[in-house]
């Protein structure tokens, strides 16, 4: 069955088929990277949480955080449960991690700016 | 106080054209922005897609800010921050204000527009209705709810499908809003067409393309917004009302570049980008006065802001000293049949390196057409384009080779298919 689907990879947003019954072939991509989101997409979507927790002594109430890798689609709102719990005093660096191996996804949590 | 360049905006732009005309030669450079602290819009862009071109990295908006802010700094290049320009002349100078230094008078031998842009209101696009709390423009939203840690509202109803819109929809889901739907004037939408997916799809939120507010009700905050289907010539039809309970609006309804300075400096405009019009070197109608990033025209990528800004700094920089051909004719740059603009307008081809890089939109959604060049009767390229779209701006190197082979002063820039323009 050939499944249609956008790559969200990069902002070209190429329109992919894949083969669901022939090993998940892919085409339609205009990159390496756009067969690897095909097959994952289509089998164990994954996405890059971003939001912002709570800072004290910031220059802002709130600094900026993001999953440092794709986790499973289906764990964003845990993530986002996590996340609303957590709570930094300044200063902060970017890339400092917050919270590792965030719901077992072997991803971390990390701050996406200095503040 | 007297500076080689100025450059009005710490923003994207205004931090790549600092940085660049520092590396081209020009020391003495000060960036004044408005704000608390530099890196601009990117700041309450927390989400990532940033940086793909630019550092072969998806980064964050802070985190892309955060390099260009880093650099700036190692560099020695001055700043002023809180820092409000209230006035600019065509002689270069620049009136500014701030609580610390008070007014104060700057002259620099070249300036550099990078102010940005700032987002159409509810009242420039006549929604009609009650005047309710709770309707706020989507870039605002984002500010508080990314800077000021507020929840601007729980059920909501987004007008406008473009990236601020969409972006918005999936940020305010997250955090425990309901998001009824998207609602879009045109057929298409005017965003990038992998927020669709990661900011509605994901999160099974409606788009309602071809569709208007035709009401608000609301006594102190936002109760109810009505909508309808409109026809091709963009008026509602009667029957398809639809009305939804919601306490929160977000218009996400267009980015108007912000040239209150540049029509100051009796800098001409043009009427389709709303920006000044600018040549090969990013240089606008006042010799010495130069523009760069959203004030010029409004982009979908801050790749391209950086690219464009650099180019701006670097010539500023040229101009400061005396590198910078000023004498030569133009060679205009026309956007014809489906192409709506370009950037540069126009060209001195002995300013060009190697390659002029043309930035433009077309006017519809396009597939499987052609991008092509043309100087009198001659077909200088064609590009095979499979899919262009009004919301998605384009990018084309011109060589330099073929620049000069242009004749009648002029080069155009169309779309075709199958030979034909559009």
């Amino acid at each position: 069955m050939i499944k249609e689907l956008i790559c969200i990879v990069c902002p070209k947003g190429c329109h992919l088929k894949v083969d669901t019954h022939n090993e998940y072939k892919v085409s339609g991509n205009q990159c390496q990277r756009g067969i690897d989101y095909g097959v994952v997409e289509l089998t164990n979507p994954t996405r890059v949480v971003t939001s912002t927790i709570r800072i004290k002594g910031g220059i802002h109430k709130r600094v900026p955080v993001k999953t440092n890798g794709a986790i499973p689609k289906t764990l964003n709102f845990e993530c986002m449960k996590i996340i609303n719990s957590l709570e930094v005093e300044a200063p902060v660096k970017v890339g400092q991690i917050i919270s590792k191996n965030i719901l077992g996804t072997n991803i971390d949590l990390v701050i996406t700016r200095d503040m | 106080m007297k500076y080689d360049i100025v450059v009005i905006g710490g923003g994207p732009a205004g931090l790549a054209a600092a940085i660049e005309a520092h590396k081209t030669g020009v020391k003495n450079v000060l960036v004044i922005e408005r704000d608390k602290e530099l890196g601009g819009i990117l700041q309450q862009c927390i989400h990532n897609g940033f940086g793909l071109h630019e550092f072969k990295e998806e980064l964050t908006g802070p985190e892309y800010a955060q390099r260009f802010i880093e650099q700036l700094k190692e560099m020695g290049i001055d700043y002023k921050l809180d820092t409000m320009v209230l006035n600019m002349t065509k002689d270069k100078k620049i009136q500014t204000i701030n609580s610390v230094d008070g007014f104060m008078e700057i002259e620099a031998k070249a300036i550099v527009l990078a102010m940005g842009c700032r987002e159409r209101t509810r009242g420039a696009i006549s929604i009609p209705g009650d005047r309710p709390a709770g309707i706020f423009t989507a870039g605002a939203a984002q500010r508080f709810i990314n800077m000021e840690g507020y929840m601007v509202g729980k059920k909501v109803l987004i007008l406008g499908s473009g990236d601020i819109g969409l972006i918005m929809a999936r940020r305010m889901t997250l955090e425990g809003a309901e998001v009824k739907a998207v609602v879009e004037l045109l057929p298409y939408s005017g965003g990038l067409t992998r927020n669709i997916v990661q900011c509605l799809d994901d999160y099974e939120i409606p788009l309602l393309l071809s569709h208007t507010i035709i009401d608000i009700k609301g006594k102190e905050r936002v109760e109810e917004v009505t909508i309808a289907q409109v026809d091709e010539r963009r008026k509602p039809i009667k029957g398809t009302e639809r009305t939804f309970d919601v306490d929160t609006l977000l218009l996400s309804v267009g980015l108007i570049p912000e040239n209150e300075l540049t029509l100051k400096a009796d800098i001409d405009l043009d009427q389709r980008t709303a920006g000044p019009i600018v040549n090969e070197s990013m240089e606008t109608s006042v010799s010495g006065i130069f523009a760069c990033g959203n004030v010029v025209h409004v982009h979908d990528l801050v790749d391209f802001v950086s690219a464009e800004s650099r180019r701006a700094g670097k010539n500023a920089a040229k101009l400061v000293l005396n590198q910078l051909n000023t004498e030569e004719e133009y060679l205009r740059i026309k956007a014809e049949s489906g192409v709506r603009y370009t950037v540069p307008q126009k060209v001195r081809v002995g300013n060009v390196d190697r390659f002029l890089e043309v930035f433009f939109r077309v006017q519809d959604v396009y597939r499987d057409a052609n991008l092509v060049i043309k100087s009198g009767n001659e077909k200088l390229l064609s590009i095979k384009k499979p899919h262009l779209a009004p919301g998605e701006m384009e990018k084309i190197n011109i060589p330099l080779s073929m620049l000069e082979k242009a004749q009648d002063t002029e080069i155009r820039i169309c779309i075709e298919k199958e030979g034909e323009v559009i």
